[in-house]
């Protein structure tokens, strides 16, 4: 499997992450009033910063960038579980997964 | 330009094409099936450079599970694209003016330090260490020793995660019938056999003639 990627470097996995992370951002500014896509881009977020962990994994030779890469996948499961349990809950409730008609802890 | 570099950077264009695509479509059925297309090509990007557990099991575990769930859940709900897209015009600078300069920045300092990085190719530090043991059991080494407690620690995450979308979930409508087994478990033996104290032998009562003449 090591003669598989040549003349790939780490900073060609860097740039991957660093595009995707960044079109999560701005899609997090965008969609502002839909909790499904920030969600999305939330996951985006999540796997812009494993290809980070994959790349230095590969290039340290080192297993515990790729173990915490599992571990994140785990973590991002459940936060997706939860948060679209919370989302179902919410709409049952107030007919809505607006961002701005949930506000009712502004006080 | 070898083959390898080529398919990297034809599956890079594609991640970041469909990744484009996930916050900019208006409906949110495809932007879910965008988000399946930009997880199943970074998994390829790890499996060309190296990570082929990970890269499968991003494949099962996203676009198998948690994108399955994504479409659940959009499909399931009545949503009003109309009234979501609203804001979409008013946050459109700011956001690609925010998003840009932070990777234009980010670009910047990996390109300083990627004109000394070493190619995979040549690094010595290979992904495997020992170049014939496989990349799966080569992390599964590392998880299962080193790992052993986090490794865990995952697992209840996981079993606490799904409790908590259950119980969020979980609605008790009053017209349902359900067990309740705490109920089942305390139940006596009088709560479910009434004794009824009854005579072995009852007397007839005379019947009255008069009633039996009706015409």
């Amino acid at each position: 499997m090591t003669d598989i990627a040549s003349g790939l470097s780490v900073g060609h996995f860097l740039a991957l992450g660093a595009a995707l992370f960044c079109i999560s951002l701005a899609g997090i500014f965008l969609n502002r009033k839909n909790v499904i896509v920030l969600l999305m881009c939330i996951e985006l977020m999540l796997l812009a910063v494993n290809i980070n962990f994959v790349a230095f994994s590969r290039q340290l030779g080192d297993a515990a960038g790729q173990v915490f890469v599992f571990f994140i996948l785990t973590v991002a499961a459940a936060e997706a579980a939860i948060g679209l349990a919370i989302l179902v809950t919410l709409f049952r409730n107030r007919r809505t997964i607006d961002v701005a008609d949930i506000d009712t802890l502004k006080g | 330009m070898d083959f390898p570099l080529f398919a990297f950077y034809a599956f890079a264009a594609a991640a970041v094409m469909s990744a484009v695509a996930v916050i900019s479509v208006r409906n949110p059925v495809q932007a879910a099936l965008f988000l399946v297309l930009t997880f199943f090509t970074v998994a390829c990007t790890w499996i060309l450079a190296g990570a082929e557990f990970l890269g499968i099991a991003l494949v099962l575990v996203y676009v198998g599970a948690v994108m399955v769930l994504f479409l659940f859940v959009v499909m399931m709900l009545d949503i009003d694209i109309a009234r979501i897209r609203e804001g979409y015009v008013r946050y459109l600078p700011v956001g690609l003016l925010v998003a840009a300069v932070m990777l234009v920045e980010m670009l910047v300092l990996i390109g300083i330090r990627a004109r000394s990085a070493v190619p995979f190719e040549d690094n010595v530090a290979m992904a495997t260490g020992v170049a014939d043991i496989p990349n799966t059991t080569w992390l599964a080494r590392a998880l299962f020793t080193d790992f052993l407690l986090p490794f865990e620690v995952a697992a209840v995450i996981l079993t606490i995660a799904v409790v908590a979308a259950v119980m969020l979930t979980l609605r008790r409508t009053p017209g349902t019938k359900h067990q309740d087994p705490a109920a089942q478990t305390r139940v006596q033996p009088g709560d479910r056999l009434r004794m009824v104290k009854m005579d072995a032998v009852r007397l007839v009562a005379p019947t009255a003639p008069s009633e039996e003449k009706q015409p």
